[in-house]
């Protein structure tokens, strides 16, 4: 019988490789966009399971917004990215130390 | 019951599956293949907890817009895979290590808190009639309206922002500037020049 505590745990094994993938892949920006991503999925798999728990509405509610916020950050962070590519023809991270003192 | 189980337990291994994949893919196109993956099993189990609004809302903009988006900025900048691959090997026993003790500990938590506590954590039957997305409207449209309008401008922020950071103006370019050629005037432009005469030599 699936019950609250197999979403819960699903959910912590997603949140766990997401934050091992962004250690992993800590040059590649668009990986760390695509890390962060993961880990909101996590987030939202845990609100939709207490949401269905509890029954209330309201956590559904919140993973909708959660879903709109998501969506405007990628859609800045990608045209950030394109930017930089165009100024600095790379997207390691480790190369962007411009403001280092 | 026991469908509804072994449905579960295949959803989440395919989707712990693409994570797995999104994160140790060599090709970045493969990355993000394997995260549509990922969202769209997201969305199966969703719906299979009865939030079938939300799950089709997951499949439409993220599988249809966020992650097309990806593609298209990953098939634009030509990125050289070198520099991802020496970073895999330095970093990947940290990751490990780090990773194995956050999901014993959260693990071991969900559980043994779970069986301390003694309740059932099986989901309760929705009640006869439900209607998920009549529900989150009534909800999102009646209570938390003022939200939703907020959730409106942070989406044109988001479209004024892109456009802006990705519109570059060249230099050599020969465009028309509107404001100027409609703001002109005729004494700009004709001199009259008072002269005598010149005498024919």
């Amino acid at each position: 019988m699936i019950g609250l505590q197999h979403y819960l745990t699903l959910s912590a094994m997603l949140f766990v490789l997401s934050i091992a993938g962004i250690i992993i892949n800590r040059r590649n920006l668009i990986l760390l966009l695509m890390c962060i991503e993961l880990m909101l999925l996590a987030v939202n798999f845990n609100f939709i399971a207490f949401s269905r728990y509890l029954g209330d509405t309201l956590g559904q509610v919140f993973v909708f917004f959660i879903l709109t916020v998501a969506a405007a950050e990628a859609a800045i962070g990608l045209a950030i990215l394109v930017v930089l590519f165009r100024n600095r023809r790379s997207i390691n991270v480790q190369e962007l130390n411009t403001m280092k003192g | 019951m026991l469908f509804q189980s072994i449905l579960f337990y295949v959803f989440s291994a395919v989707l712990l599956g693409a994570a797995l994949g999104v994160v140790f893919a060599r090709n970045m196109v493969h990355s993000v293949m394997f995260l549509v993956l990922t969202f769209f099993q997201s969305a199966m189990l969703w719906l299979l907890i009865e939030a079938e609004f939300l799950a089709i809302v997951l499949v439409l903009v993220y599988v249809g817009a966020v992650m097309v988006l990806f593609l298209f900025v990953i098939m634009m900048l030509e990125v050289n895979v070198e520099a991802v691959k020496r970073s895999l090997v330095r970093y990947a026993p940290l990751a490990a290590v780090i990773s194995i003790i956050m999901a014993v500990q959260l693990v071991q938590l969900i559980w043994v808190r779970g069986a301390e506590a003694g309740a059932s954590f099986a989901f309760a039957p929705t009640p006869e009639g439900y209607d998920n997305t009549k529900a989150l409207g009534a909800v999102l449209y009646k209570e938390h309206v003022y939200a939703f309008e907020i959730a409106a401008v942070i989406l044109l922020l988001a479209i004024v922002a892109a456009i802006t950071l990705t519109m570059r103006r060249r230099p050599g370019l020969k465009v028309q500037d509107i404001s100027k050629q409609v703001s002109v005037r005729a004494k700009d432009r004709i001199r009259v020049v008072k002269m005598d005469s010149e005498k024919r030599s």
